[in-house]
Formats: C-alpha cells, structure tokens, sequence
C-alpha cells in the first residue's frame, strides 16, 4: 500500500485522537464512575490502532491495542479505576506521542515501550478470571428461524462491536444482520439509504453499516448494503417494513447467534485484530447514526449508554494544504491589484454602468479578502489541549495541588503563529506550576487555599489576540530579581533607581539573567525565560509581566492575528518606497537641520531627554539621488529594539496601511536590513525595512 | 545544463543579447513578460536589478548585460524578462529580446566555446550551430550562481 500520501493525514489525525483521549483521561479522573468516558477514550484509542496498523506502524498499533484492553475492562467494570492505573494509561498517551511526533520527524515510530507494556498487561490480567466469567454464556432466548454463524457473518466486528451485540442480547434484544439490495435502476440511492435507516432507527439501533454511513450519503456503494442491528422486532417484521421502502428489491434480515460473539470475544488473538482493523478502516466511528431522531423509551440502559458514544458529529472540514492557501492569496492579490485599476479607469471613463458594476466587485473583493484570511485561522484549542495534561503530570512531580481553568480555547490564530506558538507557552506555564504555585503547606500557611490555580486564556482585541497565564502563587520577589539583575550586570546602579515594578519584573526575561542554580534561590523563575521573549517577538509579539508578591503572577503575550499580514508605515526617500512596520515604530517626527548634533561622529537628536543617533536610510540603502534635498527638515520614524531607540531619516511619510507579507524568494536571500517585500495597491513592490538589523 | 546536452532534441528559447543569440531549455522557461516596473533592492550584486510583482510573488529580476559584463544600452520596446525556474529559485532575466522557441538537434552543440574570449564563457554550458546561426546555451547554474 501507497502510505507516503497518507502519511501526513495520519499523523495530524493521531494527533487528534491522542488529544482526544488525553483530555477525557482528565475528564474520567474527575468522574471515574462515567463509563460514557471511557467509551470515547477507547473510540479515540481504537481508531489509532486501526490508522496505524494500516499504516504499517506496528509498535504503535500494539501498544495501542494492550491500552485498549484495559480500557476495555474498564468499560465493561471488570477493573475499577485506580490512580496507578490512570498513571500508567497516561503514560501510554505519552508514549504513543512521542512516537506519533518521532513519525512526524520522519523516524519509525519504533520506541522501547516494554515496562508500560507490562504494567498494562498486569492491570488486564488481575481481572482475567471476572472477564471469561462475564463472557459466559447466556440463556439462548433465540428460536428463531435464521441465524448465521460466524462463518457466515458478512460484517466484521471489533471487540466494542461485539460487546453492545452481546449486552443487547443480555437485554431481550435481538441483534441482526441486515443485507438490503436497491433496485439496479435505483435513482436516488442515498435517499433510499436514508429511509431505511429512519424505519431502523425507529424501531433498534445501527450498530454498524457496510459500507460506512458516509460512503453510503454519497452514494459510494453498488447495490446493496449490510448492517448490524439490534432491535426487539422480530426478523419477519423488519423484513416487511423494510420492503416498504420504494426501489428496495430484496431485504435479507438474519439473527446473529450469540454463541459467534461469545466465542470470538474471548478467543480474540492479535492476528485477528489486525487484519479486522484493516478491513473497517475507521471502524467505530464510522457507526454514526445520521438521524438522531432516536426514541430513547425503546432502548434500555445498556445499549443507550453505548449508543451515545457512537454518535459524533462528523466534522465537515477538510484539511488544506497551507501553500494552496497562500496560492489563492496571491490570486486574491492579483484581483485586488486590477481592482485598484479598475476603479481608476472607472473613474476617468466615467459610464454609470461601469462605475454601479466596479463598485460592486469591490463589495464582493473585500468580502472574499476575509474569507481568504480567515481561512487560515485555527483555534488557538489545537496548542491549548496539551496542558491540562501537562499540569496533572508536573503536579503530581511536584506534589502540588493544581488546577489550570482554560478560557478562550476557541479563539483564532493564523496557523503559522499557533505552530510557533507552543514552546514558550510551555514554558510559562512550567514556570508557574514550578515555581510560581507554592506547595499546599506553604500555602496554608499564608492562608491560602492549599489548591493552587494557573489560568490559561486567550482572547481577542483589535488586530492582536492576547494570551495570558495568570496564577495564584507567590509572585516575583522584587528585591531578589533586582539584586540578581545588578550581580550579572544586566543593570547599572543608576538605572535600577528608575526602574518601575512592572520593568524589574520583565528583567526575569533578559537573557542571561538566570542560570540553574540560582532558579529556586531567586523569586524561582527564569529558566531560560529569554528565549520566550525571542521567540514571541520574532512572531511580532511581545510579553509582559505584572506579578504581586504572594498574590500572584500574569504573563500576558500578545500577538498579531496573523504573519502575513501587518501594519506598516509607508515612507518615501527619491522614488522608492519603503514599508517600515508598525510594531516598531514609537512615533514619527519632523526634525530641524539646528536638532541635529554630533556625538562621537554620530549625527543624533535629543528625544525626549534620550539621545537617539539617527541613521539615514538613503545612504544605508544606498538610494540614487538627483539632486540634494535641503529645505531645513528632517522627517523622522522613531522606532525601537528592544529599550533602544534610532531615528530612520526619510523623505516623507506616506501613510500608515494594511499590507500583505512577501519573502523575496530563494534567490535573494539575507540582503541587509529588508525582511521582506510587499506589492502595493499600484501593483509595485515595496521593500520592508528590517529595524532590528539597523541597531546594533 | 549537462543534462540537457544529454537529449536527443532539445527545445529551447532562443533570446538577444547584445548582437548574440542565446538560448535556454524551454523546460526551464516559466514565461516571458513585457519590462515592468523594478523595485531596487539595496546592498545587492549589481547585475541584480531588483524585484519584480509577478502575478503576486515578488520575483528577482537579473540583468544579463550587467551580469556577462556587456555594455548596457538604453531599455527598448524589445526588451523581455525571461522568468526561468531552477530547483526552487524563480529568477528573470533581463533580455534584449526573446522571441524564437527551437529545437536544436543535440549532435550540433558543441561543448567547447571557441568563439568567445569574454567574461561570458564561464556561463556557457555549450554551442550549437543551427545553418548560419550560433546559439549559445546557458549554464542556468552558473549564472546564478555564486552571487558575488
């Protein structure tokens, strides 16, 4: 099989499926007694086992399959759940990550896994004996008139599967085996479908469909389909009910013998699973029941409760490659640039037609420019997810008591920046749980509650989303940063006496100032915080600290709702026309020739009580000029790296506007002080002046 | 281009420079465009004249003149940009004037370039005589590079 075009599918939905199970891991160990969980978690644990024994990852497959034995056992409360086994499910999880991301790197996802493989086996096996007791026959309450064997059973069932058969029998239901075949002229394959699962539904419950009920809505199947049902109706009513259903042309109902489930369940090798696995493809989850018109009075617990887990709305999203997305923006760009020329000639004809037309093409352009833009949001959720777990699992280390609330999961980042953005949040949020929440006896002893809190939010303002993690712990002590920032050097004397609280607090983030040793000596944090702060500004990013001893801690980032496009100032020197962003930009300025004073061969200006050398744009870029320019000003763009600040010298400004984001390209690479490129509304490009590179 | 010699017929598009023909593997051609605006980009090599909007990806724009050292004449109406891809570098030369698509037997080219003595011969990959014409074939690669 062809796996490498699938590979990258695979990994996002393994992905996914791990997260899943990951948070209603967390979910079960606050509600151990919700077996509803449990289902989703096995769902979640099930599908991985199919994707990646298809995929040809057998490590991953197996462990999979032992996490969900015990999962298994859990369901069906042969195994109480215990915190040992909560461990050691989650320990799973995180092996199974880490082998998803070693195949996402392009490894095997081969991992030595052999001491959680017996931990697990221990926990299936100290209820071996309870699950062949549970298995064991049950009264034949069947005498009726067809039943297969399973030899002639046309589906496959997995494990789950045979369980709801099993316990439906258990509860007077009949499970049965459906084949329906459509008349050959059949015009509307997927409406006959429909109906007949509304007459099933009414009367049972699908338990599973061949082909899946997908293919079925689209009408992926010959003539005939089969599924798997359990009803209280008799095979003979069915049948007739069936038949109703107009271009239906045979309906063959059989009982399953309950004796094939019984059997294969416990009698269940590896072997087996795998080619199963294979076989369904996606398995439990494709046994969606499309009408959830569902009449709860004619089923009884049991099979209610499993019902429930089989029924997710199936996403209607697809999956798109980011560079068709910035294939179609290019597009978009180009229309926006005949739209600008449009307009204009528009303009000088002057026709009212013409106008009434442009007019509303560009209603329809700025339209179609958000959809284009939006389209590459992804909730912030995908990066959020991970830390619940992460937060259990350092407080259990750490012997804390934690809870982290997520606010604003949902809140929508450009996909490039959410892929950046996980590290330094995993950081902070390390941080706070280290080092910010004291421990419970600390705690009490300050008359706290012993439970500490970290709170994850995110949420949107302006053209910025802002993330923040606020905790309740013992905030950053003022003086001891301090005296750590002078020891190192990060500070002089002199400036420390000015230094606000908020400043001193954003020292914990200078690079440098911590090393290992110092961590739990100083207010606790820093480990290399420095690189948080790096990595959030060259997202366009900042952060900041607010922090009140023994009250608490907020690291508050923000970051622009997407890369590719930012705020710049346009500004012009000659002909040429450069975009300088706005993030570094303090303000502009028009300055006298009499403003100017030399220092150390250095032309500066006296801003606001700062020196701030200035630095001329048109001889760094080299710009030919015709004649001087001399009538007395300057105009000046103030801008900022860090806490220094230079004064670009240019022509004129233009303006401040919206632009698109553009590499220039694989040849021109690293050119000094341009970060990137831009096409402007005239359909020229305009270079964007990279102010870090300009100060030292 | 070594691999383009290797084929039994090569296509090529064939573009003037100064009073000479040259050409280019047509599998290496994207377009060619009219001259438009170039924004200068600062602190380049001087053949690279700057960037061009193409339908929306800001594209380097060399000048062949400035590159193989020729004398530079005014722009005239002729004047193209060849947009050639090589691995994943999109780049336009800037021409005299192109305007000939041929295929060009490969037992023509020869490798040696006994007719140029400039500057130009190191970017040579190849001579093919065609009747009375001599196209001079391009090394993509070395035009390109290294950027000095």
């Amino acid at each position: 099989m062809e796996v490498n075009q699938y590979l990258e599918m695979f990994i996002e939905e393994s992905k996914e499926h791990l997260q899943a199970c990951g948070e209603h891991l967390l979910e079960l160990e606050k509600n151990p007694e919700d077996l509803a969980i449990v289902g989703e978690i096995f769902r979640s644990a099930h599908t991985l086992k199919g994707m990646s024994a298809t995929m040809g990852f057998e490590d991953l497959a197996d462990l999979t399959h032992k996490m969900e034995n015990v999962l298994d056992a859990i369901r069906n409360e042969k195994i109480k759940v215990t915190p040992e086994i909560f461990d050691v499910v989650f320990e799973s999880v995180d092996h199974l990550e880490e082998m998803v991301y070693d195949i996402a790197d392009g490894g095997d996802g081969k991992r030595d896994v052999q001491v959680t493989v017996e931990k697990l086996k221990l926990i299936e096996s100290g209820e071996t004996a309870a699950t062949t007791v549970a298995i064991a026959p049950v009264e034949a309450t069947q005498k009726l008139e067809t039943k297969v064997d399973a030899a002639n059973l046309k589906l496959t069932y997995d494990d789950f599967e045979k369980t709801v058969l099993l316990q439906s029998s258990e509860q007077d239901f009949k499970a049965y085996e459906i084949s329906i075949t459509l008349r050959e002229d059949c015009l509307l394959k997927a409406a006959r479908v429909f109906m007949v699962f509304e007459i099933l539904e009414k009367n049972g419950d699908v338990i599973k469909s061949s082909p899946t009920v997908e293919r079925l809505e689209e009408e992926q199947f010959d003539h005939e389909f089969y599924v798997a049902y359990i009803s209280k109706e008799n095979a003979e009513d069915l049948q007739k009910m069936l038949m109703k259903v107009s271009e239906v042309d045979s309906v063959e109902v059989n009982e399953i013998h309950q004796g094939v489930f019984t059997q294969s369940a416990t009698t269940h090798t590896h072997a087996e699973e795998q080619v199963e696995v294979q076989v369904q493809e996606t398995s439990v989850s494709t046994t969606v029941v499309p009408e959830p018109a569902v009449q709860p009075v004619q089923k009884p617990q049991a099979t209610n409760n499993n019902s429930k887990t089989t029924v997710h709305a199936s996403s209607k999203t697809i999956r798109v490659n980011i560079e068709r997305l910035d294939i179609l923006m290019n597009l978009f760009e180009e229309l926006a640039i005949d739209r600008g020329r449009l307009l204009s000639i528009a303009s000088e004809v002057n026709h009212g037609e013409l106008n009434e037309t442009v007019e509303r093409m560009s209603r329809t352009m700025g339209d179609l420019q958000n959809i284009v833009l939006t389209m590459r949001m992804v909730p912030v959720e995908t990066v959020f997810n991970r830390f619940p777990k992460m937060v259990r699992q350092l407080s259990r280390d750490l012997n804390k008591k934690i809870t982290l609330d997520v606010i604003g999961a949902e809140t929508e980042l450009d996909r490039t920046v959410i892929d950046e953005i996980g590290d330094p949040l995993v950081h902070l949020i390390r941080n706070s749980v280290d080092h910010g929440i004291e421990s419970p006896e600390e705690r009490r002893a300050k008359g706290k509650p012993e439970e500490g809190t970290v709170q994850l939010r995110a949420y949107h303002s302006g053209n910025y989303v802002f993330i923040e993690i606020e905790d309740d712990g013992a905030g950053i002590n003022r003086d001891r940063v301090l005296a750590k920032a002078l020891s190192r050097g990060i500070v002089t004397h002199e400036q420390s006496l000015t230094m606000t609280d908020k400043q001193i607090n954003e020292l914990i983030l200078a690079s440098g100032f911590s090393t290992a040793e110092v961590i739990s000596d100083v207010s606790g944090r820093g480990v290399g915080l420095d690189v948080v702060k790096t990595t959030i500004e060259s997202l366009g990013g900042n952060i900041s600290i607010d922090s009140t001893q023994n009250v608490g801690s907020v690291f508050s980032i923000q970051l622009p709702l997407t890369l590719s496009i930012i705020s710049v100032m346009l500004v012009e020197i000659e002909k040429e026309i450069y975009a300088i962003p706005l993030s570094s930009i303090i303000e502009t300025s028009i300055i006298r020739n009499s403003d100017i004073l030399n220092a150390h061969n250095q032309k500066v200006i006296d801003f606001r009580g700062k020196v701030v050398p200035l630095v001329f744009l048109e001889e760094i870029f080299e710009v030919p000029r015709k004649e001087m320019k001399e009538d007395g000003f300057h105009s000046i763009v103030i801008v900022r790296k860090g806490d220094k600040l230079a004064g670009l010298v240019v022509d004129s400004f233009i303006g401040q506007q919206e632009i698109v984001l553009k590499s220039l390209g694989d040849y021109l690479t690293n050119i000094f002080a341009i970060s990137g490129a831009t096409i402007l509304g005239n359909g020229k490009v305009a270079l964007i002046v990279d102010c870090n590179a300009l100060m030292k | 281009m070594t691999n383009a010699v290797e084929q039994k017929n090569l296509k090529v598009i064939v573009f003037q420079l100064a009073d000479k023909e040259y050409a280019i593997p047509v599998s290496h051609v994207k377009g060619i465009e009219k001259l438009m605006h170039i924004t200068r980009v600062p602190k380049t090599a001087r053949f690279v004249k700057g960037v061009i909007n193409l339908r929306g990806v800001v594209t380097p724009v060399i000048d062949l003149r400035e590159r193989f050292e020729l004398p530079i004449p005014e722009n005239e109406e002729t004047t193209r940009i060849i947009i050639i891809t090589l691995e994943t570098m999109e780049v336009g030369f800037v021409v005299d004037s192109a305007n000939d698509v041929l295929d060009i037997d490969s037992e023509s080219i020869e490798q040696q370039p006994e007719v140029v003595g400039s500057l130009e011969e190191e970017f040579i990959a190849g001579v093919a005589k065609l009747e009375n014409r001599l196209l001079i074939l391009l090394h993509l690669e070395k035009v390109l590079n290294p950027l000095d």
